[in-house]
């Protein structure tokens, strides 16, 4: 874990490279499949379409749950969250660790690293804050003062709240999970970490869809009428 | 001296937090997760909606455990006091 990690200095700031190098690989991945699932829709959709179909109505019922029935506003968020979290936990499921013998490093999750969680749930609370003040303007902030004026400190709290437990949640989840795999493949490296491995692909998929569920809660609440 | 002190501390810190941070949300899955069982043996055909609703819940409350293992690592790998 305290291995030194390899920087970038760009314009005086420091950049975790291996951070954005594994998200560019996710984005490009997701750009490709996308690209390459949307080329020719078929109402009968083929076995290519139908993988990426099952992505979309999972984000679709995400957002009809949470949201409301017009999902077409939110659920390029939406989807794009999750599909990027998800992607993110696992990619650092594949056996990279054979790499380490040609002598090149492990590759660790761009979720793993607190910056990326932390970017994510500021988005998170920047879009709840869009989508709430476009669709009902400045009385947006009149829910600041429900049930009762008294609640206003803590409504105010919970801005600052929700983004440290989005970031934790998802940080401290992979984390553990890299932490756990490597410390079982230090001691025994063969068949033994497997299982922790298949639970890291259960735990990947949950993590990705409770920060979706909460990020689309959040916009739920921001945007519903409340009398 | 201060130093080493600081070191101990925040090992015993860094094993509270996780073993302490452990009680609680165990407490919590076991109960939801025999209520789920409850709830099975009571209607065995909603399986399927039990089980993404228990997962899903398990998934909140160890985010629990995970905040008090955020803790331990910072004490342990990035310490801001043992600057």
């Amino acid at each position: 874990m305290e291995h030194e990690l390899p920087v970038w200095h760009l314009f005086g700031l420091i950049v975790n490279s291996d951070t954005v190098l594994t998200s560019w690989a996710v984005m490009a991945l997701i750009l490709i499949v996308g690209a390459v699932a949307a080329r020719r829709i078929q109402q009968v959709p083929s076995s290519r379409q139908s993988l990426v179909e099952i992505v979309v109505d999972l984000a679709q019922g995400l957002v009809r749950d949470q949201i409301g029935p017009q999902t077409a506003r939110y659920i390029g968020f939406i989807g794009s969250l999750f599909l990027f979290i998800l992607l993110s936990n696992w990619l650092a499921i594949l056996p990279w660790k054979i790499l380490v013998i040609f002598g090149a490093r492990d590759v660790l999750p761009p979720t793993s690293d607190v910056n990326t969680p932390a970017a994510l749930a500021l988005i998170t609370v920047g879009s709840y804050f869009y989508y709430g003040i476009s669709k009902k303007g400045l009385s947006y902030f009149k829910h600041y003062l429900q049930p009762v004026w008294v609640f206003l400190p803590l409504n105010i709290l919970e801005d600052f709240s929700r983004p440290l437990a989005l970031t934790f949640r998802l940080f401290g989840n992979v984390t553990a999970e890299h932490l756990v795999v490597g410390v079982l493949s230090l001691l025994v490296p063969l068949l033994i970490p497997l299982p922790m491995m298949a639970l890291g692909l259960l735990t990947g998929a949950i993590q990705a869809y409770v920060f979706a569920l909460l990020a689309a809660s959040y916009i739920g609440g921001a945007v519903r009428d409340s009398h | 001296m201060a130093t080493e002190l600081m070191v101990a501390a925040s090992v015993i810190g860094a094993s509270l937090a996780v073993g302490l941070a452990a009680i609680g949300p165990g407490l919590g899955q076991g109960m939801a997760a025999g209520k789920a069982l409850e709830g099975l043996a009571r209607q065995p055909e909603a399986e399927g909606k039990l089980r993404g609703m228990l997962i899903l819940s398990l998934a909140f409350l160890e985010t629990l455990t995970i905040y008090g293992l955020v803790v331990a690592l910072v004490l342990i790998f990035a310490n801001p006091l043992l600057k």
